[in-house]
């Protein structure tokens, strides 16, 4: 995937508390990890976003070992769950936490991680082209992954380094997590170009991150809506960051109130800001929009990324050619990944989608060809970026309490349940928030008399719109 | 209404805690107050003292004594 050995003394990585690993030094990590794990081998990388994290995983891609990428902090009894449905041959993981898997034998210790083998013993067969697995949602623990192939990966890195422009100058400070797609397609563009990736695990919010933002000179970083309305409460425009070259907005559509005013404050400060669109079933990225447009398109998504191609279809599944039409967004591009997995079996399936994606967004193009997404066909919401799929939120409060109806619905970053019991409530709201992981503010439950169904007993969910559409 | 009770109030309701714990309360040392819990903090402090906050002040507050002292030291507010 990569060759660091271009890079030779070049600074790769830096973290929080000053270490710095050359390309040199990643590639003898990279050496000694390749040494004690036979390739084709399935490993769990509990990521952060640390040295040994970036360390372990790209030795993985450059040998032919298949991680699955997951938080690092996802709950126990999901990673459990995931463990006994995959069993994978080792975990790579945070130093701290091997006691968390006392029967497993440590194998190595690179930087900050460690290398433990599980005693599930088999192997798998995995298809040759498998180059490694990422979780859907990131936090509910679901055992459906999406599966990427080294073309898939080369092809979307490739695209990216060509429209943002990169090269070995670039120091991207991280914002996001390494198990996420977007934060993944960061690392993976810089390696590739000799740039230098600044690792903290410390949020905006904290002192911590912007003293290493200029300390380092970070000069981009990418963020979700969600990173955007904290900047914009931190009031981000009055800052002074002259390193700074460019922003990325990815992971949902942001309201286009704040996309115009980052947008106004890159155009007056000489920096771009780039709003992105993608899935993690297209690798990384589908479309950008050019920083020369950010003003004169707000609300776009923009053009298809170079090597790609998109169009819209109708209910028919026919080709719509009007603009301003609202229909399905399809990409074609060798970056669409090969389909799912949802136990260990499928990890020796083929590529199923032969390089064409139905997006299950709904968008439309304007007379210039620029793309807006307006709506989405499947039943999730993305909250803190992290897609939540509300079908499986439900399935998963049902499976808890027992004789409970319950419905779940909302917009992104606020989701309502809906349950019919309210001595219930709350505890379904504490349930919600440890399975997911994500901050309970984004929750709020609703006791109605019924969960509205039609004469099939299919839950009408349109219905339940009224009691939180302003 | 004192400050003080005030200021706990701000905690007790945003973070979803209960009042005893809010004392040597620390950023990120528990589940709800992240950068998301962070946010809505800071927002709700606002409203209860009628300011605005600095972004330095902000980034700066890391634990519930913490922002008692930017308060009192930087917004005038008597604890």
């Amino acid at each position: 995937m990569w060759d660091f050995s271009q890079y030779g003394s070049q600074i790769a990585l830096i973290n929080d508390l000053g270490e710095k690993v050359s390309y040199g030094e990643l590639q003898q990590d990279c050496e000694k990890i390749k040494s004690v794990i036979e390739k084709r081998s399935l490993v769990f990388c509990l990521c952060e976003n640390k040295v040994g994290s970036v360390a372990g995983y790209a030795a993985f891609l450059n040998h032919q070992i298949v991680p699955v990428l997951l938080n690092a902090h996802l709950e126990g009894g999901l990673l459990a769950n995931l463990l006994e449905t995959y069993k994978p041959e080792f975990l790579w993981l945070p130093k701290e936490q091997i006691e968390k898997f006392p029967s497993m034998a440590k194998v190595l210790d690179i930087r900050d991680y460690s290398l433990l083998k599980t005693d599930f013993g088999e192997g798998h067969t995995l298809y040759p082209d498998l180059a490694l697995l990422l979780t859907t949602s990131g936090s509910t623990g679901s055992p459906k992954f999406v599966r990427q192939s080294y073309a898939n990966i080369k092809a979307n890195t490739e695209s990216i380094i060509e429209y943002l422009n990169l090269d070995c100058s670039e120091r991207a400070i991280t914002t996001l997590p390494m198990n996420y797609t977007y934060g993944l397609s960061i690392i993976n563009t810089h390696l590739m170009v000799g740039g230098t990736l600044l690792l903290t695990d410390k949020g905006l919010m904290q002192k911590e991150f912007w003293e290493f933002f200029r300390e380092e000179g970070a000069t981009s970083f990418g963020g979700v809506p969600y990173t955007y309305e904290m900047l914009d409460k931190l009031r981000f425009y009055r800052m002074k960051l002259p390193e700074l070259r460019y922003m990325t907005q990815a992971g949902g559509k942001l309201i286009p109130e704040l996309h115009k005013k980052f947008a106004e404050y890159a155009k007056e400060t000489g920096k771009k800001f780039i709003v992105m669109y993608g899935q993690c079933e297209a690798t990384a990225r589908m479309g950008y929009l050019p920083a020369d447009k950010a003003l004169e398109k707000c609300g776009s998504m923009g053009i298809v990324i170079p090597g790609g191609k998109f169009h819209l279809i109708d209910a028919d599944g026919n080709e719509i050619t009007d603009a301003n039409v609202t229909g399905e967004l399809v990409y074609e591009g060798a970056n669409v990944t090969l389909g799912y997995a949802e136990c260990a079996e499928d990890l020796s399936k083929r590529d199923e989608r032969r390089g064409i994606l139905q997006t299950g967004d709904m968008a439309q193009f304007d007379e210039d060809g620029f793309y807006y997404i307006v709506g989405r066909k499947k039943r999730f919401l993305k909250i803190y970026g992290n897609r939540v799929n509300l079908d499986e939120i439900d399935r998963l409060i049902k499976g808890k309490f027992d004789n409970l109806d319950c419905a779940s619905a909302g917009v992104d970053d606020h989701m309502y349940i809906f349950v019919t019991d309210n001595s219930k409530a709350l505890a379904v709201k504490e349930f919600v928030v440890e399975k997911t992981k994500l901050n309970p503010s984004a929750f709020q439950t609703i006791v109605i008399d019924q969960i509205p169904k039609n004469d099939a007993g299919k839950t009408l969910y349109k219905e339940l719109a009224k009691y939180y559409e302003g | 209404m004192s400050n003080s009770e005030k200021y706990l109030k701000v905690f007790v309701d945003t973070l979803e805690i209960r009042s005893e714990e809010a004392e040597g309360l620390k950023y990120n040392s528990i589940a709800n107050w992240d950068s998301v819990g962070h946010m809505n903090l800071v927002a709700a402090l606002e409203d209860a003292f009628d300011i605005m906050m600095d972004t330095d002040d902000i980034i700066d507050f890391s634990s519930f004594e913490k922002g008692k002292e930017i308060l009192a030291s930087n917004y005038s507010i008597e604890f």
